[in-house]
């Protein structure tokens, strides 16, 4: 029960992180790009836009900081077994996670929020850049700790302590299931980002259009909002593309080094050799070991899996005997309905979000976008799709990993706090999820009404030193 | 110097770090509201912390990192057993982060001043919560030969330690106000003035008698060693420095009293790093609870090149934003004219230098 509620809690709240985390990465980035467009080229539309991007980033990176603490603080009150066996090798990326990004994201985010008049316009566009460099680093050696639970490399057992040593930190960060899952993570993010960027134009395309500004109108050339729009759809359109391909060569590494995941996520129970892969399917799970299937493509799977058109996948059976040979007695099938659905989810969404992109590029080849009602509705809703991706994806690769939480070293049962009662996690179970709650929707709302605002006026000719006041103040 | 011992010192640094620098901002956070009086003066207040909050707060993340990193059964122990303490921080942590950044972003006063309670209730609660944490490293805590904690939250609430955490707010409260006399001016300049003025006696008494009492719970003679000395000193300078309303010289005495006042617990500390009430020899120390040594040194070469250069790029942020903020700065103009006042000093015409007077985004009111 304490396991349960201990495993709930970290689901929870690392979903919740892991709302926030990929717009911060994406807008950081996106936000970094607007500002180099004004700085290049002067002009005062990209410098509005910089500042309303710049300021739902900053709504956001508040909430995910603090929702990133509780992360870093519940692997030693939940996880204090898992803490103490590897720590010598976790605890390494978590350290140097803070040293090398947090510092440099936090620090250079206060100078370029605070900073717009009291830094030369050089030095400021540094910052930003600084800020996204940092996002990027932090979520590189995260993931660099995470791939070492899916894949641990780059260690030797103690004889005395029995427990785990790093004795290669270059191993660690050159795990082939950390490269990919990086890129990956990244791409995802750029897409997020992207999707919330695009999103909020075209809310505001779709606006001005129902209700013309009286002095946008006079405005030369395309709104100001089409041009954020443009930007977001060309870098939507290469990262969903991208995220794919480095998606689907993921998971041929992942069947080499946690084959039952991925069978998981096909519901492969038998072996088979070419494998066909499942649209949808009714039914399924850990009992039902045949569900009906609705729509199968001949040989995808194999292909997907193992990058051959013949492949074989060994379904869930054969590997559980072969665990429990290798393993001891015990049941290592991760929960298959979670796979099966996930993969889907990730897909599907990912799909959807490329064809939507796909339409946006093909509205602004042709100069239409601003009038194209249908895909500026379309295009506010989905800003939800990123986020099934992403929580999808998520829940793809840490359930996948059940029982393990380290895979072959550590089960998931074993790695909770010895010290901890149920009470106790009962009581910061309820208060994470009423805080979190609370939090998701004061951030909702501000981010909701902040995006409906105006962009600021262009500042009056003439009033120069103006231009340059402070994007946000407290 | 062995590895390990060099870790504890790296430890030892990093939670002093954290101390000295949120240690000022959980003073604004909790004196924001007296010392601000209006609306404008808070937001002068809380935006002499803003653009550097964030930055002090990692302190604290890459503090626990490293405990993780180079003691995992320190870390293990220690955050197992403080559960429900850590729940609470972590909320307080929560909420005051948030507050910064929302409690400006709704024009009502009732949504403000909810997330001005909130800031204060915040930044007291963090600074009492980890003392009384350190407090309890120190005194010691029923810890068995697995290295697990085996009491309950009250066991946690021990009085040296509940002494400790008063001491640390009390210090942040000090060291909050003479940060508010240093970066601020006019009225609220004399308001942090008196407010540090009245904080520092106590501040000072509370202080000797925490190092006097470190000194007996580390259990190691009759002296004080020359880091307690230090810390009694240096608060008594502080209050005398305050009262002769130096305030440069203010400021730097509450951050070497709050330096060394953390410092001081290490200092008894070491080299255990939690002490075991049960039996001595089930204490964790540096050697049975640390990391191997091939972790160690990675961790060394990583920290041996950026923690300098983070010391380098905050202060340059402390550079950047060493001018003084009124509340002046932030009145609406529109306000202004209608009382006839024109244009605030500061706003608009003074070119890059001056801190303008729009208030972000979130406000509709331009100049002019």
């Amino acid at each position: 029960m304490t396991l349960d509620l201990a495993r709930w809690q970290f689901a929870l709240t690392s979903i919740n992180h892991f709302f926030f985390v990929p717009v911060t990465i994406g807008l950081a980035f996106l936000t970094a790009l607007l500002q180099s467009t004004w700085y290049r080229s002067k002009n005062p539309g990209y410098l509005r836009l910089t500042r309303f991007f710049g300021t739902l980033l900053v709504i956001n990176v508040a909430v995910g900081v603090v929702t990133g603490l509780v992360q870093e603080f519940e692997f030693g009150m939940n996880w204090s077994a898992y803490s103490r066996l590897v720590g010598d090798i976790f605890g390494a990326p978590l350290a140097m996670e803070g040293l090398a990004a947090f510092f440099l994201e936090s620090t250079f985010l206060g100078l370029w929020l605070f900073g717009w008049d009291r830094l030369s316009r050089r030095v400021h566009l540094l910052c930003i850049w600084l800020v996204a460099l940092g996002t990027v680093l932090s979520a590189a050696f995260i993931m660099a700790a995470n791939s070492w639970m899916q894949h641990p490399v780059g260690y030797v057992i103690n004889h005395k302590t029995g427990k785990p040593q790093l004795n290669d930190i270059w191993a660690v960060l050159t795990n082939p299931v950390f490269l990919w899952g990086y890129t990956h993570v990244l791409l995802a993010s750029l897409v997020t980002g992207a999707a919330v960027m695009l999103a909020v134009s075209a809310w505001q395309l779709r606006n001005q259009a129902r209700q013309p500004a009286p002095g946008g109108a006079s405005q030369p050339g395309p709104p100001l909002f089409a041009r954020s729009a443009q930007l977001s759809l060309v870098v939507l359109v290469p990262a969903i593309i991208l995220a794919m391909f480095v998606g689907s060569e993921l998971g041929v590494i992942e069947a080499r080094y946690q084959p039952m995941k991925i069978a998981a996520a096909e519901a492969q129970w038998a072996t088979c050799q070419p494998c066909s892969f499942s649209l949808i399917q009714i039914g399924g799970g850990n009992n039902d070991h045949t569900p009906t299937q609705i729509l199968a493509i001949p040989h995808l799977l194999s292909l997907l899996a193992t990058n051959s058109w013949n492949g074989k996948v060994v379904g869930l059976s054969p590997l559980q005997s072969q665990y429990q040979k290798q393993f001891g007695p015990g049941y290592y099938v991760p929960n298959v309905f979670i796979q099966y659905w996930s993969m889907r989810v990730m897909a599907y969404s990912a799909g959807l979000m490329f064809l939507l992109g796909l339409w946006g590029l093909w509205l602004i080849r042709r100069r239409s976008m601003a009038g194209s009602r249908w895909f500026l509705t379309l295009a506010v809703w989905a800003v939800t799709l990123p986020f099934l991706m992403n929580t999808a994806g998520w829940l793809l690769t840490e359930s996948g990993r059940q029982p393990w939480i380290v895979q072959g070293i550590m089960l998931t049962k074993n790695a909770v706090s010895p010290s901890v009662g149920l009470a106790s996690v009962i009581t910061s179970l309820t208060v994470f999820v009423a805080a979190y709650l609370t939090l998701a929707i004061v951030d909702l709302m501000l981010m909701i009404r902040y995006a409906r605002k105006e962009a600021e006026p262009d500042p009056a000719p003439g009033d120069g030193a103006d231009a340059l006041v402070t994007a946000v103040r407290y | 110097m062995t590895l390990v011992q060099f870790w504890f010192i790296v430890i030892a640094l990093l939670w002093t770090g954290f101390f000295v620098l949120e240690g000022f901002d959980f003073g604004v956070g909790m004196l924001h509201a007296g010392v601000g009086r209006d609306e404008a003066g808070r937001r002068a207040a809380v935006n002499t912390i803003g653009p550097l909050w964030d930055g002090n707060e990692v302190w604290l993340v890459v503090a626990a990192a490293a405990m993780f990193a180079a003691f995992p059964d320190w870390y293990a122990t220690m955050f197992s057993g403080f559960y429900l303490v850590l729940v609470i921080l972590l909320l307080a942590l929560i909420v005051r982060g948030v507050s910064f950044e929302y409690r400006g972003k709704s024009g009502s006063p009732r949504w403000r001043c909810s997330w001005d309670v909130l800031m204060m209730a915040g930044s007291l609660v963090a600074p009492l919560l980890i003392g009384v944490a350190l407090g309890d490293l120190l005194h010691g805590l029923p810890i068995d030969k697995a290295g697990e904690y085996t009491g309950n939250f009250v066991t946690l609430l021990q009085p040296y330690a509940l002494y400790t955490g008063v001491t640390l707010v009390v210090l942040c409260l000090l060291h909050g106000a003479t940060f508010l006399a240093l970066k601020t001016t006019g009225e609220m300049r004399d308001r942090a003035g008196r407010t540090a003025r009245r904080v520092a006696p106590p501040a000072a008494l509370l202080t000797a008698g925490f190092a006097i009492w470190t000194h007996v719970t580390g259990g190691k003679g009759v002296l004080p060693n020359p880091v307690e000395v230090l810390a009694i000193l240096a608060v008594l300078a502080a209050a005398w420095l305050v009262s002769a309303r130096r305030e440069g010289w203010a400021f730097a005495a509450t951050t070497f009293a709050m330096a060394t006042a953390i410092l001081s617990m290490f200092t008894e500390l070491y080299p255990r790093v939690m002490v075991s009430s049960t039996s001595p020899a089930y204490s964790l120390t540096i050697s049975n609870a640390a990391s191997g040594s091939y972790a160690l040194k990675v961790m060394t070469v990583v920290v041996v090149i950026f923690l300098p250069l983070v010391l380098l790029y905050q202060a340059w942020t402390y550079y950047v934003f060493r001018q003084r903020l009124s509340a002046g700065d932030f009145r609406p103009p529109a306000l202004l004219t209608r009382q006839g006042n024109g244009r605030p000093p500061g706003a608009g015409k003074t070119g890059p230098s001056g801190p303008a007077a729009r208030p972000g985004p979130a406000g509709p009111e331009g100049p002019g």
